[in-house]
């Protein structure tokens, strides 16, 4: 066999993750994220038109005795957000690469000269990107609307802020590793969205709830990302107990996707 | 690049099991460079298991895959810069259109080709703002073949290429693996159609049960199949004895189906009872010929399984519509035969 020269004038880039194509899925994932009315409804719509209807209940305008003496609307903003990253990470994003890889589209693209790992950082970084989009609107809406302040504790508050995308985007790489299908990624996480979202406090927020559940909730990923995200807001450091439970999941399940992950 | 003849493509006992499954027994191939080679077999015969290993999707448990001289296992990088690949069955998200797939494709690599004039010679101007979730079954498997072509291959290998195209789109795709060849391109060609390795393959191999069974030219598999007989049959316009056809030295066996003669020999069979039929005024009417083909060897190679039982109706339906269209060339070209001879 004779010795086959490797295609002169080809440039050895690194192997798949260039940052031009790693832009170039980057932007593309994002152009098919704005074009799927789920994405738009509830990773965006949705969060939004719930602290818009919150915010014109008068009474939650108002200094309420049972959430010790602060305002309805303030303690839902971070719930809000909390709510978003929840529905863009366990739902959204596993629902998308379980779907890619039922598809044969992360396959097709280990044929290429790209990574598909590239594909997951793509997903991973629009996800990421419209959280903080989303969660710059709530604010934006709150305070001009609702006169919600801004956090006291900014620092605090931005780095919850991104631990708690990281952590929900794990999640949802897990979710995506050991669901066969899109279809059973969406019912995974629907699942995991309705009981950790009780806990975080939609429906009831934390300062109401038994304390039985308030110290379950202090132990799953949502409930304590809204705990911290709340106490920043207030102006102190989110506690240690909330911070751990949220690397804990973060390393947790970033490290099981990264083991059970499938291609194809 | 004048590398013509060397070897792009070498598998040498290729083994693999699933659990207990033996999917590939001792596999042994090799492609030329610039060689449009065929891989013919019934379902689960191990044709996507061993062009899975070629392209470095898995492992073989045992044996040696080369393709450019590089391992597919371990030099990926190398590998996919140089290898377009085809799957069989694979979707891209059902948003995307066609123009940007292509694009993005294209940005895989350093080398591309003009994707505006790939997807014309596919015939994919047309849906080129069309979703891929819109696109038509052939329109999905050109689009796939694009995306297996736009970084410009060495060696493209193409699972189930003309599944789902209709016959008129079917050949339109052959002249364009034609051209792709012509350009140098080695090819690898997993197919189920038997008249579509017969037009495209300069070589064939049949793999049957995880073991190849038969390797040769498509033309040097059907005679090797069948001898080198031919069967002709036709309705005489004035009734014909036995005798004056068994007296012509090509003709083997005379039988009767009704009015209908059957005629088997060898060598210039049709020419010479043509002329005998002519030689007494009678007309050949109907005049059909069947020479070996590789559908025969196939069929006594593989134990007279059909290719890909378990087909979906669209495969059945083109396979059918295949058949129609060779039998109405074949009729044709007898009509002409029979205006000369009477």
């Amino acid at each position: 066999m004779s010795t086959l020269t490797l295609g002169t004038g080809r440039k050895p880039s690194a192997f798949g993750m260039s940052r031009k194509t790693l832009g170039a899925l980057v932007r593309n994932e994002m152009r098919l994220a704005l074009r799927e009315p789920a994405f738009i409804l509830f990773g965006v719509g949705l969060p939004i038109v719930l602290v818009v209807i919150l915010g014109c209940v008068p009474s939650f305008r108002e200094a309420n005795p049972d959430l010790d003496g602060a305002r309805t609307i303030d303690v839902y903003l971070p719930i809000a957000i909390i709510m978003t990253m929840a529905l863009l990470g366990l739902n959204l994003t596993s629902w998308a690469l379980a779907n890619y890889r039922e598809k044969g589209v992360l396959k097709r693209l280990s044929t290429t000269p790209v990574n598909p790992a590239s594909l997951l950082a793509a997903q991973g970084a629009v996800m990421a990107t419209t959280a903080v989009i989303v969660a710059v609107l709530l604010h934006v809406v709150g305070a001009v609307a609702f006169g919600v302040p801004s956090p006291e504790q900014a620092v605090g508050y931005v780095l919850t802020f991104l631990l708690s995308v990281a952590t929900l985007i794990s999640m949802g790489l897990l979710i995506a590793a050991v669901a066969p299908s899109g279809g059973v990624a969406n019912g995974i996480g629907v699942g995991l969205f309705y009981p950790l979202m009780f806990l975080a406090g939609l429906w009831a927020p934390r300062e109401v709830l038994p304390n039985v559940l308030v110290k379950i909730g202090d132990a799953t990923p949502l409930a304590a990302a809204v705990g911290a995200m709340q106490d920043s807001m207030e102006g102190s450091w989110p506690s240690l107990a909330h911070v751990g439970v949220l690397l804990a999941y973060t390393v947790v399940c970033g490290f099981g996707a990264a083991r059970l992950f499938r291609w194809s | 690049m004048a590398d013509t003849g060397s070897t792009a493509i070498e598998v040498d006992g290729l083994e693999k099991r699933y659990g207990s499954r033996e999917v590939l027994r001792g596999v042994t191939f090799s492609v030329q460079q610039g060689e449009i080679f065929g891989l013919l077999g019934p379902n689960g015969a191990g044709k996507t298991t061993t062009v899975e290993i070629i392209e470095g999707l898995r492992r073989a448990d045992r044996g040696m895959a080369r393709v450019l001289g590089l391992d597919p296992a371990t030099d990926r990088p190398a590998l996919t810069r140089q290898l377009g690949v085809q799957l069989q069955a694979s979707e891209l998200p059902a948003r995307m259109t066609v123009d940007e797939a292509l694009t993005l494709h294209a940005m895989f690599y350093d080398n591309r080709v003009d994707t505006d004039a790939l997807r014309d010679e596919l015939g994919l101007t047309e849906v080129r703002r069309t979703r891929f979730g819109k696109l038509s079954g052939g329109q999905r498997q050109r689009l796939s073949l694009a995306l297996a072509l736009v970084g410009d291959p060495r060696v493209a290998v193409l699972d189930e290429l003309t599944t789902g195209v209709d016959p008129h789109g079917r050949r339109e795709v052959w002249d364009l693996v034609e051209r792709v060849r012509d350009r140098g391109v080695t090819i690898l060609l997993v197919t189920h159609l038997i008249e579509e390795a017969e037009r495209l393959c300069d070589r064939v191999a049949v793999l049957d049960a995880g073991r190849i069974v038969a390797l040769d030219t498509p033309a040097a598999l059907a005679q090797a199949a069948k001898g080198a007989s031919t069967t002709i049959r036709f309705r005489p316009s004035v009734p014909v004895a036995d005798e004056l056809l068994t007296a012509v030295p090509e003709v083997s066996a005379v039988t009767r189906t009704g009015p209908t003669v059957r005629v088997d020999g060898t060598g210039e069979l049709v020419h010479a009872v043509v002329a005998v039929l002519a030689r007494h005024q009678i007309v050949a009417q109907d005049l059909r010929i069947e020479q070996a083909t590789l559908d025969d060897a196939y069929l006594s190679l593989t134990g007279l399984r059909t290719p890909e039982t378990t087909g979906t109706e669209a495969t059945d339906a083109d396979t059918t519509s295949t058949a129609a269209t060779s039998t109405a060339a074949t009729s044709t070209e007898m009509t002409s035969t029979e205006t000369r001879s009477s």
